[in-house]
């Protein structure tokens, strides 16, 4: 049995979240590039040449790429063979968590559902994290992390289909909720549509699919050419960068599709912004 | 679509000669206020209490920074989404606001109350925190420190750009621009 520090796992993941905060991942800044050269608007062309003047500032000057740093949404992939030296795998994550948004001066975005205060107070600084655990083979830990703020999540949605509905259900539920969303979160976007299994299945499915980088293709070629669909039905939705009319509404259109239930075709949304903050290590 | 750098505070002078499309780059200084200063700030005009900043030809930031870094007057700063304002919006024109700062689209109501009362809503790139942030120069927490990254803050900002979304002739970028660039099957 592997075993890992406690301590090494906190400072993994602190590393992670504050290089996050100001460093835009290549993938989404090289898609942003290709979208301000091919946007016919003006207006939205300058809107992304800001975006990636930001970027440029952000990493330059360790900055927070946007104010809203987010909850910290984590996959994490345990291996059966590794084992946390001196504490629990997700309090290091926690831990990690705290420390990144503090010392990252990152904003502290967590609050109480009804009173609304912020939980630093009651339960540390941006706490708690949203963590998925799975288990593998193997004596590895590798995690998953991305910043998802407020306006993008805000836009999201989810909803079983029967099963009738099929491709064509898929292609305009998707149109309906970007549509409906408008420049609310902050396109270009990225739309991660979970396909298929229960109904919360379908909504991680749909968050897990964000975390792929832009620009991947996807395995399956049934997907892949469905994805590529949606895509070219959201752009001709006009909306453009930030909502100010253009080509460009999304960057890239991710399925996780899933087996589902002989009588559901369950389908979830699930948005990023611009500020697509995702990153990955292996411990 | 034109440019012009404007200082606040704005007369209806300034407004009445900017159209959805336009470039402004800012300059002076501006308040900051999200969803919860509103509210207090709404109550105070209602009662008909003083306001803790003059807010004849103000402009108004709908933004909550992260904390700045030492030395620093204010960290990141993009503007949040609008919609929660819209509430409070049409009071704050009335009373001689002129202009709000923030992303997203605002109702039939806030629209109405830019040409009533001569407002203009700009929006500035959602997620440029850090370009926005470099534009404010100073920033002063003048109320409700309590409320923490939502307090009220003056700001003085230069050339901090923005886009003319909803002008005073009742003109919406949102609309046009995505009317323009749709493409119908
Ligand atoms: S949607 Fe994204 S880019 Fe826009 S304000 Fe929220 S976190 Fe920032």
């Amino acid at each position: 049995m592997r075993e890992i520090e406690y301590s090494e796992v906190v400072k993994a993941v602190k590393d992670m979240i504050m290089y996050s905060g100001t460093d835009l991942p290549q993938d989404t800044y090289d898609a942003l590039k290709e979208a301000m050269e091919e946007e016919k608007s003006r207006v939205s062309k300058e809107v992304i040449r800001q975006i990636l003047e930001n970027a440029d500032i952000a990493k330059d000057e360790k900055r927070p790429l946007c104010q809203d740093t987010g909850l910290a949404v984590f996959f994490v992939k345990v291996g059966d063979q590794v084992k946390i030296k001196g504490g629990l795998l997700k309090d290091a994550i926690n831990e990690g968590t705290e420390k990144g948004y503090t010392e990252g001066y990152l904003r502290a975005s967590t609050c109480e559902p009804f009173s609304r205060a912020n939980l630093k107070d009651t339960v540390g600084y941006n706490l708690p994290a949203i963590i998925h655990f799975d288990l593998v083979a193997g004596d590895k830990i590798d995690i998953e992390y991305a910043a998802k703020g407020g306006g993008s999540e805000n836009v999201s949605r989810a909803r079983v289909f029967p099963p009738a509905a099929g491709k064509e259900g898929i292609i305009e539920y998707v149109k309906e909720v970007i549509s409906d969303a408008g420049g609310n979160p902050c396109p270009p976007i990225t739309i991660g549509v979970g396909i298929g299994g229960t109904f919360e299945k379908a909504v991680i499915s749909s968050k897990h699919a964000l975390f792929r980088d832009i620009g991947s293709v996807n395995p399956d070629p049934e997907m892949a050419e469905l994805e590529e669909t949606i895509l070219n039905e959201v752009n001709k939705l006009g909306i453009g960068a930030m909502g100010m009319g253009g080509t460009k509404t999304a960057l890239a259109v991710h399925i996780e599709a899933n087996p589902c239930h002989i009588a559901s075709l369950p389908v979830s949304v699930n948005v990023q912004c611009h500020s697509s903050r995702h990153t990955h290590i292996t411990l | 679509m034109a440019t012009y750098t404007l200082t606040t505070p704005l007369s209806s002078e300034d407004t009445k000669m900017l159209k959805a499309g336009d470039t402004v780059f800012l300059n002076g200084t501006i308040y900051t206020a999200r969803d919860a200063a509103h509210k207090r700030l709404v109550e105070l005009i209602e009662k008909g209490e003083e306001l803790p900043f003059d807010l004849e030809g103000s402009v108004i930031y709908f933004v909550g920074p992260t904390p700045p870094k030492p030395g620093d007057p204010i960290g990141s700063a993009g503007p949040t989404t609008s919609y929660r304002m819209d509430s409070y919006s049409p009071t704050m024109l009335k009373h001689g606001s002129k202009g709000m700062i923030g992303k997203g689209k605002r109702n039939q109501a806030v629209k109405d109350a830019c040409v009533d009362y001569d407002g203009i809503y700009f929006g500035a790139t959602g997620g440029a925190g850090a370009l926005l942030g470099k534009q404010i120069k100073s920033a002063e927490v003048i109320a409700y420190p309590e409320l923490g990254p939502e307090a009220v803050r003056k700001l003085e900002v230069e050339n901090f750009p923005v886009t003319v979304i909803n002008d005073t002739y009742g003109n919406d970028l949102y609309q046009m621009g995505r009317e323009q660039y749709e493409v119908k099957d």
